[in-house]
């Protein structure tokens, strides 16, 4: 009876690996430059999980040239073309804000075993 | 609300509304009733909640009981009585307005009800003012206060158009209508789509 739910199945259209925060990630997604169209790979570590549903995003933290940066990705946007699972952390939170405090080698994730 | 992605990839803010199937109880025509006009009828109720006049209604249209009534003029298609509409009236691409009652917020004051701007501070000699709507006009002459002034009241609970929301998609397995951005009211109440 639950009509939304119904609408977001039906519209929920990439099939990801399942992770959760603390997993490095790498994901292949579609930009498009004018009219060329082709796949970057932006690789970081997932830092949360938000929303359910049609809602979904994940938001992916990386390190470029000393500079943090953080990606929101929808779960469902179409311009995610796959998401590989590279390693599984082994984190005790769901939301690693923490991790914008910390550089270097406190910033590392253990690996999970 | 939910939202769906579109071709280019792009997310848009949708409700899902549940349109139909609705009964055609009664068609009004020019001779008998001076108008033409379509009725339909949406949502099962219980026969013991019918009042006699109204189950002799719904009878006559060789249907069951159903909670709502409305009556749309200008329906595009010849309709005959008792016939079943369902969501296919719609497809992907249409603008629809989509009219219902608005959430009720009560009896409020200006700053709420008509976007007035409050005093806009605390200081200069402001200490119980701070929403406030000034002044109401002038002095002896007009000796009154203009009709339609806007002032506080009850806000909310009205009947509420929005026009030309765009139908995304059309699931007619379940009746389901779903179109782009906000339609007025709460969660399950009904509202009325025209095209």
């Amino acid at each position: 009876m639950d009509l939304i739910k119904f609408v977001e199945e039906k519209e929920a259209q990439n099939e990801l690996p399942s992770f959760r925060a603390g997993d490095t990630v790498s994901v292949h997604y579609r930009i498009t430059e004018g009219s060329k169209e082709r796949t970057q790979v932006y690789q970081g570590v997932v830092i949360q999980l938000n929303s359910t549903g049609a809602n979904k995003t994940f938001t992916v933290r990386k390190v470029s040239n000393s500079v943090g940066v953080e990606r929101i990705f929808p779960v469902n946007s179409p311009a995610i073309v796959k998401v590989e699972v590279n390693s599984r952390g082994a984190v005790r939170r769901s939301k690693l804000y923490y991790l914008r405090q910390l550089t270097g080698r406190k910033a590392r994730i253990k690996e999970k075993r | 609300m939910t939202s769906v992605f579109d071709a280019d990839g792009k997310q848009i803010p949708c409700t899902v509304i549940e349109a139909g199937p609705c009964v055609v109880t009664q068609v009004k025509t020019v001779e008998t009733d001076g108008y033409s006009a379509v009725q339909l009828a949406y949502d099962e109720k219980k026969e013991k909640k019918t009042t006699a006049a109204l189950a002799g209604h719904f009878k006559k249209a060789g249907t069951t009981p159903k909670r709502r009534i409305v009556e749309f003029k200008y329906f595009e298609e010849e309709k005959k009585q008792g016939e079943t509409l369902t969501v296919e009236l719609f497809s992907e691409g249409d603008y629809v307005d989509v009219v219902g009652t608005s959430k009720g917020k009560g009896f409020q004051g200006v700053v709420k009800r008509h976007n007035f701007s409050g005093v806009g501070g605390q200081t200069h000699g402001q200490h119980n003012r701070l929403r406030a709507p000034g002044s109401l006009g002038a002095a002896s002459f007009p000796s009154r206060v203009f009709k339609g002034m806007r002032m506080a009241g009850q806000t909310g609970n009205q009947r509420v158009k929005v026009q030309n929301l765009r139908v995304i998609k059309v699931y007619p397995e379940k009746n389901v209508l779903v179109v782009s951005g906000s339609v007025p009211g709460a969660k399950g109440s009904y509202v009325i789509i025209e095209k």
